[in-house]
């Protein structure tokens, strides 16, 4: 029997996502990150071969590990976002393939927006084009914190340091104008494996991490927001007929912290009410605890007896959110019906759900030189672009560049119930003060 | 406050850690966004896994729902005797619903010499759910097990047939979750989505949970039939010609007693199975005759409403 070793450290998880256009590889750079870290077992690799032997020639093609679905076999492309999972000795990872081409931009949306770290693809033949571009800046608008661009197909482009070169200093003209801090470029061939899990013996002018080994390594011990307590009500926990005499009075706030850090005895504030109170009790997953910290999901009990429902926020007192029914917003739009001035919608923020009415469009964004259009008369599928929303109720929030969680929300079509956009909110006009300014802490 | 804090270190979530608290926050929003969920248990590991984590998410209060089993008649008898003391355990209440039952109906039909129940859960979940107008059915699938559900969101809508439109699925950006139907539509809720099969048995070790035996290793009389090792029972008895082996063999995943290939393994702790799965060169699914049948065979049940 092999032994399992315990390892040394708590393993942690890294969350990533691949993007490049069509054919640049990305399921083939997958497959190979899968295949030569061992992830892959024998009965895929059989139904690889099978395939092969079937519609491929016989040459496997590793793309199809992640093309799942009938219709991307038959037409060789991705149509969906697939989740796939590894893990080393160091790290564990959950993958989000998402597809390249510009009509499924919505999908690369939804398996970047939980992603600590994004890989973009270029074809070192092609260089970079409009599709870079666009993936590049949904990353920084989405916050991504970490940023890899690898340059694919070096095996097609002579292994030409010159070349990869070329491609890095095209992305550093436009990378200033975006929100990332942490870039690494990486030349690959997804094909041959070089620098993907072993180091390349055909570019040995390249000193850096392989792509696996930057995975392992880099850090992301600061990637979940710890300042400024948000806990959004989820659910409230009142126990039905308990046997337990003492669970009667028992009202308990649930949901999972959206940022900062709760102590029991520390003062928070109720929004809407922007009443206070004091925390009581801190349930956590394996019971009390003293103190507990984003992302964790925890069931709170105060001091004092308000009137507190699902959608509602419990929040630090120094660093409070905003409130406001007036939002400013980046949108995208993920809708075949345009996003226009005028139409209603159902917005989810954090636990509630309120309606919106977009009172303005103030302008989209022009991927091929990522300047802003100003006042366009609608948003279509795939663009992405700054509005105004008038909510039924105000909502507690904070801009997205300071917390993931409590600065999104989306919008839900009325009728179909689709999922018709992402927003993300700047940062509210005006902080909430508490009900009482004599209130003491 | 009664200890001081250290520096981050504190601040620090495991991959368990981080898998857990996203699983809760799932079950919580079907608890408070659905008026009358269910979830499904079947006694396997990952619905094991599952009722903890609701466990965890609702306490002090009880699971705020029903339970719910979709019997084929072809369970192993160990399973279901799992399932029942569990359900009974925990106060819960606990809907069974048999392939058999609606065969007898006419919900459920057979085709000509079709002895797998697989398909006919689909009918008879179909109609459990239109019985007790079940608006969301919590599983405990997950997305590391076959490629299309590689595919699959955590609510996974279906329209009024059940069917699951892998083309056209709604977008799930950051914790935000539309949870939204149309009467006569439902949601089906995958907390465990993103765990993988090691990360059950990390979890079954971390929160001591009790599995099944027939996950450890016990003789059995097998035959090797599809290259698997098929338990024989009244369901699966040995062909002409067929030798019958005895062997010391565990189950890595639970179906149907007549599609589920046993494997050999001496492991008879969970820190054996977390060792053998390291080390394991086949997926889980693998040993499942009913993922066999085609690539596409997992998309096309589930496009027909299957869990």
């Amino acid at each position: 029997m092999i032994s399992l070793p315990e390892p040394a450290h708590p393993v942690d998880l890294l969350r990533f996502n691949t993007c490049g256009s069509v054919d640049d590889g990305k399921s083939t750079l997958i497959g190979r990150l899968l295949y030569d870290s061992k992830s892959l077992m024998e009965d895929q690799l059989q139904a690889l071969e099978r395939s092969a032997d079937i519609t491929g020639g016989g040459h496997i093609n590793l793309a199809n590990l992640t093309d799942g679905l009938r219709a991307e076999r038959e037409q060789g492309i991705t149509i969906d976002v697939a989740y796939r999972y590894f893990a080393t000795p160091h790290r564990k990872f959950i993958i989000a393939d998402t597809p390249g081409h510009v009509q499924y931009t919505r999908n690369m949306v939804t398996g970047a927006s939980s992603a600590n770290l994004s890989i973009v693809l270029v074809d070192a033949r092609q260089g970079v084009i409009e599709q870079s571009r666009r993936h590049t800046s949904i990353a920084s608008l989405l916050r991504i914190p970490h940023l890899v661009v690898a340059v694919n197909k070096m095996d097609l482009a002579d292994w030409s340091e010159r070349r990869f070169r070329e491609i890095r200093d095209e992305f550093e003209t436009f990378l200033p104008r975006l929100d990332i801090k942490d870039v690494k470029f990486i030349p690959i061939s997804a094909l041959d494996g070089d620098n993907v899990v072993k180091p390349s013996r055909r570019m040995p002018w390249y000193g850096g991490p392989t792509l696996l080994h930057h995975l392992e390594s880099v850090h992301i011990g600061s990637d979940w927001n710890l300042t400024g307590f948000r806990l959004p009500v989820q659910w409230v926990n009142r126990p039905e007929n308990p046997s337990d005499p003492e669970l009667h009075d028992f009202r308990g706030f649930s949901g999972q912290i959206a940022g900062g850090i709760v102590r029991v005895g520390q003062p928070v504030i109720h929004l809407p009410s922007r009443l206070c109170s004091r925390v009581r009790e801190i349930h956590a997953a394996d019971g009390p605890v003293d103190e507990a910290f984003c992302p964790q999901s925890v069931t709170l009990v105060l001091e004092d007896d308000l009137d507190i429902s699902r959608g509602d926020m419990l929040a630090e007192l120094d660093t409070p959110p905003g409130a406001s029914a007036e939002l400013h917003a980046k949108v995208c739009w993920m809708h075949p019906r345009p996003l226009q001035k005028g139409r209603k919608y159902l917005l989810k923020h954090t636990t509630q759900t309120v309606q919106a009415i977009v009172t303005s469009i103030e302008n989209r964004l022009d991927f091929t030189d990522l300047e802003p259009e100003p006042a366009p008369s609608e948003l279509a599928l795939n663009d992405i672009g700054e509005i105004r929303l008038k909510t039924s109720q105000p909502l507690s929030f904070d801009g997205y560049a300071s917390n993931r969680l409590t600065g999104s929300f989306i919008l839900i079509e009325p009728g179909t119930n689709a999922t018709a956009g992402a927003g993300m909110l700047f940062p509210p006009n005006e902080l909430v003060k508490p009900e009482y300014a004599d209130f003491a802490i | 406050m009664s200890t001081p804090v250290s520096p981050m270190q504190n601040y620090h979530i495991d991959h368990l850690e981080y898998l857990e608290t996203e699983a809760i926050h799932v079950l919580r929003e079907v608890a408070a966004e659905f008026e009358r969920p269910a979830l499904l248990f079947s006694g396997g590991k990952d619905s094991i896994c599952l009722l903890r984590l609701a466990e965890k998410a609702f306490r002090p209060s009880a699971i705020p729902m029903p339970f719910l089993n979709i019997d084929t008649g072809h369970h192993f008898p160990e399973l279901n005797a799992f399932r029942d003391r569990r359900a009974k355990e925990l106060g819960a209440k606990l809907i069974i619903r048999k392939v058999e039952d609606a065969i007898a109906r006419g919900i459920a039909i057979p085709s000509p010499g079709e002895v797998s129940r697989n398909r006919l859960q689909i009918p008879t979940l179909l109609a459990a759910i239109d019985e007790f107008q079940f608006d969301c059915c919590i599983g405990g699938a997950r997305r590391d097990e076959e490629k299309a559900r590689a595919k699959e969101r955590f609510f996974s809508f279906r329209d009024s047939f059940g069917q699951w439109d892998p083309k056209n699925q709604r977008p799930e950006i950051w914790n935000l979750y539309n949870t939204r139907v149309n009467p006569g539509e439902s949601m089906r809720a995958f907390p465990l989505s993103n765990w993988t099969e090691m990360d059950v048995w990390e979890y079954i070790r971390k929160e001591g949970l009790e599995v099944p035996s027939i996950y450890f290793s016990h003789p059995r009389c097998c035959v090797r039939r599809h290259g698997q090792w098929l338990p024989v029972n009244h369901l699966v008895p040995p062909k002409k010609g067929e030798q019958v082996a005895e062997l010391t063999v565990r189950v890595r995943t639970i179906g149907d007693i007549i599609s589920t290939g046993c494997v050999e393994s001496p492991a008879v702790t969970v820190d054996d199975i977390l060792a053998e799965i390291a080390a394991a060169r086949v997926t889980e699914r693998g040993s499942r005759a009913d993922d066999k049948a085609s690539e596409a065979a997992m998309e096309d049940r589930k496009k027909a409403g299957y869990f």
